[in-house]
């Protein structure tokens, strides 16, 4: 044992001289270059993650207060002088009345609400107290009478959006200095608003409706939510993974088990995975070409953009279902094969379970990148300025609606800043929604991780 | 004493010695992987309730031979098949024949132990399942015991059938594979080196559960060992670059071969 381990004492070991202790040039060197290419290796990996760091900081400075919205608690006088002057609450009469009828009440309700606190109006005209709220605060009533008739007459506490400019004071958007210079508010009606808010008039708080409401118009940005876009793009996906999946799968098992291996699958092959790199766009313009112009389709719905997005995700699909259809060892094919099962028992009792795993990660990849994907759909219409939401499916596959890149798309050119807020919120959003669909594959990928 | 009595005694028991019934038959068979051919005119009869030993270096065409036998080789694009073979006399390379049929009969363990990745009464019920060879989940539990008892498997697994045939040791793993053939009833078992992937205790009960199957089984093993081949097998075919160099039993070709090749292989002066 100890003669074993002892080392020879006075013999060299190794042919070199020398201790092993010094080193070599050559030595030297080559730790220099594996020193120099680590340097490297790090200064990109940094930089890398400050890039990322950088973007994502400033996504959610811009777009984390799309999250909180200023309202004014208004206690509003529903009159029946004005919304219902037949008195026998008729809905088709209610119907009639336009959001112009209500902007009266929230003038006085607003004038009672000032009286009431004593706040000093101070400099402030009338018109400016007015603009305090949103112009969609008429909406909101008029909103609310139609679906409950029996509350005119009543007094009803309302949560109404604040104007964007008031809102963007409280975000730090707007300050009494720019208010100067902004033809849409005046420093009076900061200070009014910070009365306001002394008063317990005015509540910033989580803004629920920028997930549920639909787009709002130009003058508007505080009152634009994503609900029309969430739900079209939701639309979208489905339409997407119910197409794409099968015809993926069903084209990926037949060309990987059963097809021939000659000159056209060949072509074939080589083709998916060229049609995997064709910039969207082009299958904008063939979706406009074929499914709108040809096949006569709606614009602007979820359908189309389902059907352009199915054939950009098809591919992608198609190539991750390959990939993990090969990498289901071939002695599993040959045992299944030895016992007496057809090749179509073999793929499907043996080799599909195993490359399920594969199927559904390069799925869930292939419907995040059609989540994300936007010059397609701007070719066939999806950036339309869309308020109505679309019926429940089958029917409101047919209905416009808009998409959450196209909407990003859209706020970004609009001149309102507070519309920049809101595209930095949509982005958030739609960030989360990917960061959960790629999270969702790497734990498929980890649960059905198998050993054979 | 009687001359003809004693003829006639010795005739029947040459019959029984030496011409016991051939099981299967090739003929002529020649196999090319696109150009390069791996198989020429090779004859070769399987007996009946034996077991046969291929022998040979490597790359001679074993494997291939064996592959034939169940048509393991339609798998395999560029494998073409030329002669005949014949099961029971029956050609199994006919248009008409289903191979699905041909595999239940001729079944085949492979080299590397390949259990499905799923528990272990389901590798060996999935046979008999798509050949609907059970009916009632009670002849299916039969089934599934007996074909593990055959491969003397039985005892080690039967408290845990459950558990994933990927989670036994290597040598239990290809017992578990002979029980997933035997499962469906085979008439013969292929087999491409059973042993190669096993250490030597695993080996031994390997061999020792073909020495148990031959009774009802007809084997064909592939080998790269002489002692096993010498061990298990009653007739021994020796393969050389792709054509079948002598077929004999195995003691006559161990001891006295007839060719100088087999004798410098089993000598171990090549391969
Ligand atoms: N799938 C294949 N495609 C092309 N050539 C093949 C294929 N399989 C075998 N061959 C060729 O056929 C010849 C015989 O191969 P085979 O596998 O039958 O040899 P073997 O005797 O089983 O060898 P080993 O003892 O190494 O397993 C070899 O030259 C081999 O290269
Ligand atoms: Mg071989």
């Amino acid at each position: 044992m100890t003669d074993l381990t002892a080392t020879p004492d006075g013999a060299a070991v190794g042919s070199k001289s020398g201790s092993l202790f010094e080193r070599g040039a050559r030595t030297r060197r080559r730790h220099a270059a594996e020193r120099r290419f680590r340097m490297i290796g790090l200064a990109a990996v940094i930089f890398a993650i400050l890039a990322l760091v950088g973007l994502l900081g400033s996504i959610l400075s811009n777009g984390l207060s799309s999250f909180r919205q200023t309202y004014v608690v208004l206690d509003v006088y529903l009159d029946p002088a004005k919304l219902d002057k037949t008195g026998d609450r008729d809905p088709a009469e209610l119907q009639k009345l336009t959001t112009f009828s209500y902007a009266p009440l929230l003038k006085t309700a607003m004038e009672t609400l000032i009286e009431e606190k004593g706040i000093s109006v101070d400099g402030a005209s009338s018109k400016d107290v007015d603009a305090i709220i949103s112009k969609e605060a008429a909406a909101t009533l008029r909103h609310f009478v139609l679906a409950n008739p029996s509350s005119i007459g009543e007094t009803v506490k309302f949560d109404l959006l604040a104007s964007g400019r008031i809102d963007g004071y409280y975000k730090g958007r707007v300050t009494m200095e720019t208010a100067e210079l902004d033809r849409n508010v005046s420093p009076q009606q900061l200070m009014l608003a910070d009365e306001l808010k002394a008063a317990g008039a005015l509540t910033t708080r989580f803004n629920l409706s920028f997930f549920t409401a639909p787009d709002a118009s130009d003058t508007r940005p505080e009152a634009a939510g994503l609900g029309v876009a969430i739900l079209g793009s939701i639309y979208m996906m489905l339409v997407v993974l119910v197409l794409s999946l099968p015809i993926a799968v069903a084209a990926s098992i037949y060309l990987e088990e059963f097809a021939p291996k000659n000159r056209l699958t060949d072509i074939i092959e080589v083709n998916i995975s060229n049609l995997a790199a064709v910039p969207s766009i082009v299958f904008g313009i063939l979706g406009l070409a074929v499914f709108i112009n040809f096949a006569g389709l709606p614009q602007s719905a979820p359908i189309v953009g389902g059907l352009v997005l199915t054939l950009m995700t098809l591919p992608t699909i198609i190539i991750a279902t390959r990939a993990a259809l090969k990498a289901v060892p071939p002695s599993i094919r040959e045992a299944a094969l030895g016992v007496g099962a057809s090749k179509m028992q073999a793929t499907f009792h043996h080799v599909l379970p195993l490359a399920v795993p594969g199927i559904l990660t390069g799925t869930i990849i292939g419907l995040a990148q059609a989540l994300g994907e936007t010059a397609p759909l701007l070719l066939i219409g999806m950036v339309a300025f869309v308020r109505e939401f679309p019926a429940a499916p089958p029917g409101g596959f047919f209905d416009p609606a808009s998409a959450l890149p196209v909407q990003v798309y859209n706020w970004t050119q609009r001149g309102d800043p507070a519309f920049v807020e809101r595209a930095s919120g949509a982005i958030i959003v739609l960030l989360v929604f990917l960061v959960i669909m790629n999270g969702l594959a790497i734990v498929l990928r980890r649960r059905f991780e198998r050993r054979w | 004493m009687n001359m003809l009595t004693e003829a006639a005694v010795e005739r029947k028991l040459d019959t029984m010695d030496e011409q016991p019934a051939i099981k299967m038959r090739g003929e002529n068979v020649t196999v090319h992987y696109g150009d390069t051919q791996a198989l020429f005119d090779v004859n070769l009869d399987v007996p009946e309730k034996q077991v046969i030993a291929l022998i040979g270096p490597s790359g001679c065409g074993k494997s291939t031979f064996l592959r034939c036998l169940n048509r393991m080789n339609d798998t395999i694009d560029i494998c073409r098949v030329g002669g005949k073979i014949t099961l029971d006399d029956e050609n199994i390379y006919d248009p008409r024949i289903d191979v699905v049929e041909l595999r239940a009969r001729v079944g085949m363990v492979f080299q590397k132990p390949n259990p499905f990745p799923k528990s272990i009464f389901e590798n060996v019920a999935y046979g008999p399942r798509i050949h609907g060879l059970a009916s009632a989940k009670s002849d299916l539990d039969g089934i599934v015991e007996t074909s593990l008892q055959k491969a003397g498997l039985w005892n080690e697994v039967k408290d845990r059938l459950h558990a994933p045939g990927t989670g036994l040791s290597g040598g239990q793993q290809q017992r578990l594979c002979i029980a997933r053939a035997i499962a469906v009833s085979p008439e013969v078992i292929l087999m491409d080196e059973p042993c190669s992937a096993l250490d030597p205790i695993a080996t031994a009960k390997i061999e020792e559960l073909i020495d148990e199957l031959r009774e009802n089984y007809t084997i064909v093993i592939v080998t790269h060992s002489m002692q096993q081949a010498a061990r298990v097998s009653q007739r021994t075919a020796m393969f050389h670059l792709g054509n079948l160099v002598e077929e004999g039993p195995t003691d006559k070709m161990f001891t006295n071969p007839e060719e100088k090749r087999t004798q410098d292989y089993i000598t171990g002066r090549f391969g």
